[in-house]
């Protein structure tokens, strides 16, 4: 079972307690957006074998979102943060970077 | 090739059964192929079959990182039903329900596929109002399904119980020629007859990158060396993200685990297929007793074949009021394959923008049931270069276009 740590309230919460919700830091467009646009944010995910950015809802807790980076192959989670940040910290980036020398690193 | 027969087992009884030839090559991979498919599952043998069967196209390769038939088409339920909501998704279901129906004469290979009848059972109001309007459009489509009321329902599948007290059983969609089949016989006929028009099945050998050259593919790399090929269809399921990568674009789709699980084998006591997609869960027996139990998939991308434990729990603790008996039964093993999920639930088989590379992927957790029809399709669409035939409407440019072929509705769990 996944245990993750909700940034907005401390606490560890099981998979249970929570509710994922997909790729983090979509870039979003409305009326007037181009086709392509409209339909990279719609539809077309990043679904990467490795490292993952994701938004997770600790739904039987606080409530509250927040996002997570993980490993979609082993299920290794390398760090929670606030839903707020646009792009991943730096140094969680880093500290994945540092895990996995491959890792092509953050892209949208 | 030699043909499988009584006579034959009785002919090979005389020797002890120890002159069986082997049902398929094992064959070096050649330097170029006129088609490479990458991925030895039910579709992409399927594609294999029908290139040759259909178009005479036989110098094919088919690229398999593990053993053939050792992903989802290993791991499935096998539930077969053709009575889809959209017009073109009924017509791609049935023409493979159909197919299945002589798949074994067609292939001299047992596929044990067993018209035992699929149910669907509505458990609320808006299912019942949902699946009648599956029974309507099926009318239109030609897709041979009924809308059946309770009393019925117990009497095809007795051990249900229909009160209740949470989601009482109020009638169901039922299409007495959907059933079952067995999965790997699927992926091993095919193989066999593959093998015999001289295609190359090579097995242990993992797709790494594809080349390309201007926008046109000219092969793939792979764990075994390079291997050049004018036409490359990709069929991978889960990975299909993965391989996408390689080829340097995007999918609409993401990768989750599903689970599935069966019982101890116990004596005979149901004969059909039974779905309940309001509490998510649905079971079958197989011919060897056991019950075989899945449910809707686990929540988070993944690539591990694996799921979590609460969901089994889950899956099963829904079904108990349905099925009490299932409260005595032990469980007997469990396991996950990744299936690859579209946001209107439809598959994808289509062109992609790089030329001469061809996708078939997105079947997500229902695609077993679709194998042959699938594999005509995809045929067709690596063989003329063109998106037309029952392929037409399941191309890439759909979610751009806004042109979805929205099964999230009639798919409910989506077997
Ligand atoms: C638990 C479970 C229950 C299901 N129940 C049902 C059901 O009841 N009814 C139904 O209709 N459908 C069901 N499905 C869905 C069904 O199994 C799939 O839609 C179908 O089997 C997909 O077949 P495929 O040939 O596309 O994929 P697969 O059988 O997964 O084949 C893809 C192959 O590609 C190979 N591959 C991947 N990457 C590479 C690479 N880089 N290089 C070389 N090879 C590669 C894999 O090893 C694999 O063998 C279920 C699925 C699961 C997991
Ligand atoms: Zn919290």
């Amino acid at each position: 079972m996944l245990n993750l740590k909700c940034p907005n309230c401390e606490i560890t919460a099981d998979e249970t307690d929570l509710h994922c919700d997909g790729q983090a830091h979509i870039e979003r467009f409305g009326t007037g957006a181009s086709d392509d646009d409209l339909e990279t944010y719609l539809f077309m995910r990043h679904n990467p074998k490795g490292v993952h950015f994701e938004r997770w809802r600790h739904v039987f807790g606080c409530g509250k979102w927040f996002n997570v980076a993980r490993c979609t192959v082993t299920l290794e989670v390398f760090g929670t943060y606030s839903a707020q940040s646009l792009v991943p910290p730096k140094s969680l980036i880093n500290k994945i970077k540092k895990k996995r020398p491959e890792w092509e690193g953050f892209v949208k | 090739m030699k043909r499988y027969s009584a006579f034959a087992i009785a002919k090979n009884a005389l020797s002890y059964h120890q002159g069986w030839e082997r049902a398929w090559a094992k064959p070096q991979m050649k330097k170029e192929y006129d088609a490479v498919i990458i991925g030895a599952g039910g579709h992409g043998l399927a594609t294999a079959f029908y290139l040759g069967k259909n178009y005479g196209i036989t110098n094919v390769a088919i690229i398999e990182k593990g053993w053939l038939g050792g992903g989802n088409t290993g791991r499935n339920t096998t539930i077969i039903r053709s009575n889809y909501l959209q017009d073109p998704s009924a017509a791609i279901y049935e023409k493979a329900r159909s197919l299945y129906e002589t798949m074994s004469q067609d292939l001299n290979y047992n596929v044990m596929f067993s018209p035992r009848g699929v149910m669907m059972l509505a458990q609320t109001e808006a299912e019942i109002r949902g699946y009648k309007r599956t029974a309507h459009a099926n009318k239109l489509q030609g897709v041979k399904t009924e809308y059946i009321g309770p009393q019925k329902v117990k009497a095809l599948c007795p051990i249900i119980e229909l009160s209740g007290p949470r989601y009482p059983v109020l009638g169901a969609l039922w299409q007495s020629r959907g059933g079952t089949a067995r999965h790997d016989a699927v992926a091993w006929g095919y193989a066999r007859a593959c093998s015999e028009m001289g295609m190359d099945i090579i097995q242990q050998c993992e797709v790494t990158g594809v080349m390309q050259s201007r926008g046109k593919v000219m092969g793939v790399q792979t764990s075994k060396g390079n291997v050049k090929c004018k036409k490359l269809g990709i069929v991978v399921a889960g990975n299909s993200g993965h391989l996408a990568e390689m080829a340097g674009f995007r999918l609409p789709l993401e990768s989750v685990a599903l689970q599935a699980l069966v019982s101890e084998p116990i004596k005979p006591c149901m004969d059909v297929v039974v779905m309940a997609n309001t509490v998510h869960g649905y079971m079958s027996q197989s011919d060897k007793g056991e019950m075989v139990i899945g449910g809707g998939t686990d929540g988070f991308n993944n690539y591990t074949q694996r799921g979590s434990f609460h969901h089994l729990e889950e899956t099963v603790r829904a079904l108990i009021e349905t099925f009490p008996m299932v409260s005595r039964l032990k469980m007997l093993r469990h396991w996950g394959g990744i299936v690859d999920v579209t946001g209107d639930r439809s598959p994808i088989i289509s062109k992609t923008p790089l030329s001469g590379c061809f996708i078939n992927c997105g079947w997500g957790t229902g695609g077993f049931k679709a194998i042959p029809g699938s594999g005509w399709a995809m045929a067709e669409l690596m063989a003329k270069d063109e998106q037309t035939g029952l392929g037409a409407q399941f191309g890439l440019n759909r979610f751009q276009e806004g042109r979805f072929i929205d099964e999230s509705v009639a798919a409910g769990v989506a077997h």
